[in-house]
């Protein structure tokens, strides 16, 4: 237990150590602005179709769920109001870092760590660029500009899917589906659900720099880096959500 | 080489020690490389040839010892410092290191792009120059996928000259490559050498290879360096450590056998 715990609290320290040298580097980053939206775009755009898909399955899930649910009250006009505050604040930011975690952040990781693997970071070191500067921060910024992003379209598509199954296939009322979700979705309910991507966007990028910056530089060093990358990234999202959840509800 | 010792010398090691967990790699290594000379270093594999590459880059630092390249002390450079003499010094990875997500121009442009604010048709002038010298001119489009061993080891040559380094330092540069393309580096080396006196380090156990081009050469064994010279003294040399190496005996020094316990003894005793 004790060298268990004094194990993560030292792995703990190093990411944190690691995270302050890579936001060092990302403001000199972006002097090559090119790199910074091509990891956009493999981050962001890469994702779009698994996050897209999810997000409509996601949706008209809660569509069924909620509407089981809410017709034994009979507020089945509630449903849009239910499917949306779910998405926006909850489901949105978790279920897309999670997708995140498993798409882009397993080839973040891969990616960096065959960079170590084929002395590429090596080289840039030996050639006086400095590799967090060139490779990881561009890599981190990138994440964290995309998942906001990704977590928007999800919501999208998510309340699309909630009201094809709701409206469409059962016959909630299409006028009281929206108008309550108009009404009763506030600015708060959005800020929580943008605070929460972007703190997940952090964990999940950093978590994936960090494991393929230090993964051992073999091929079975990059696997288990990977594992390791989409473990942690999962398990800091949903503690992390945690404490954001119970913090706002606080205040 | 009738200078004095520490004359004209861009690199020099003075009694490093350096050790990694517990175990030794150095002990007391003394080593030069004069300027516009091809010095080359030769040992058998895990004598800590890569690792003396690491401690002339400032990569890691040594126990004890100094180390001076282009007349700075190494281990005392905090990273600017560091990385400003780095800019005089090209390195060629035994295998490659080049970036597998630019095309070949593009990594022979990476150090200029990173180093220097050039005009891009200035730039496309000198990469295509760098290209041409290592007769590559034609690959620059190609993809770093693309290329055979011996191409790629060319465009990491082309990529290690493209900031017209004073010291170029090779780590491996034979290893794996068809006798054609064997031919080429070793003729890149000493054509560099002699039309841009460039100060060559290579790092090496082809004995045969190197000895047709080397200036001088250290041997390094348990830990320092057990022969020096011009390659034909070293061949004269009867100590039977390089004796060894340079004739590729299997036993000697280097025992042919792991140390074990009795081979009868062994065999004999009844195991589980």
């Amino acid at each position: 237990m004790n060298t268990a715990l004094g194990r993560a609290m030292l792995r703990m320290g190093r990411v944190a150590l690691f995270l302050v040298r890579v936001l060092a580097q990302c403001l000199p980053s972006l002097r090559q602005p090119r790199l910074l939206v091509l990891q956009i775009y493999n981050a962001g755009a890469r994702s779009l179709i698994i996050v897209m898909l999810c997000g409509l399955f996601v949706g008209m899930v809660l569509g069924l769920q909620g509407y089981d649910l809410l017709q034994r009250f009979g507020s089945e006009s509630a449903l849009g109001v239910a499917a949306a505050l779910g998405l926006v604040r909850e489901l949105g930011p978790v279920i897309t870092a999670l997708l995140f975690a498993g798409r882009a952040g397993t080839s973040l990781t891969s990616e960096i760590g065959l960079m170590r693997a084929t002395d590429q970071l090596t080289a840039m070191e030996m050639m006086a660029v400095d590799p967090v500067r060139r490779v990881v921060a561009p890599r981190f910024l990138g994440g964290i500009i995309a998942m906001p992003l990704l977590v928007a379209i999800f919501n999208v598509i998510g309340i699309f899917g909630a009201q094809l199954i709701g409206v469409g296939l059962i016959g909630v009322e299409s006028g009281s589906f929206w108008s309550q979700m108009q009404s009763n979705v506030e600015l708060g309910d959005i800020n929580e659900g943008l605070i929460k991507s972007m703190c997940f966007g952090v964990a999940c990028s950093l978590m994936a720099v960090y494991e393929g910056y230090h993964a051992e530089p073999t091929a079975e060093g990059v696997g288990l880096a990977t594992t390791r990358t989409v473990v942690s990234s999962a398990v800091l999202t949903l503690l992390l959500d945690y404490m954001l959840t119970a913090a706002f509800l606080h205040s | 080489m009738g200078l004095p010792l520490g004359a004209d010398a861009v690199v020099e090691v003075r009694d490093v020690c350096y050790a990694i967990g517990g175990r030794s790699i150095f002990d007391g290594l003394n080593l030069t490389a004069r300027r516009g000379q091809i010095t080359a270093v030769m040992g058998p594999s895990g004598t800590g040839k890569t690792t003396l590459l690491r401690l002339l880059m400032g990569a890691i630092r040594p126990d004890a010892g100094q180390i001076s390249v282009f007349g700075e002390e190494v281990a005392q450079l905090r990273r600017p410092a560091l990385y400003s003499l780095r800019r005089r010094i090209g390195m060629l990875f035994q295998n490659g290191a080049l970036m597998s997500d630019l095309s070949v121009f593009e990594n022979v442009a990476f150090p200029l792009r990173a180093h220097m604010r050039l005009p891009e048709p200035l730039l496309r002038r000198l990469v295509l120059m760098k290209l041409q010298a290592v007769g590559l001119r034609g690959a620059a489009q190609m993809s770093t996928a693309a290329l055979s061993g011996g191409m790629a080891r060319r465009v990491a040559l082309a990529r290690a000259i493209a900031m017209d380094p004073e010291l170029l330092i090779y780590d491996e540069p034979f290893v794996g490559l068809d006798p054609i393309s064997l031919g080429v580096i070793l003729r890149l080396i000493e054509t560099l050498n002699s039309t841009l006196g460039i100060t060559s380090i290579v790092v090496t156990h082809d004995v045969e290879e190197i000895s047709r081009i080397a200036h001088h050469s250290y041997l390094l064994a348990g830990g320092r360096a057990a022969a020096a010279g011009t390659p034909a003294e070293l061949r004269a040399t009867t100590a039977p450590a390089v004796n060894q190496f340079l004739k590729g005996l299997p036993d000697g020094p280097v025992p042919f056998h792991v140390p074990a316990p009795d081979y009868r003894v062994q065999l004999l005793e009844p195991g589980q």
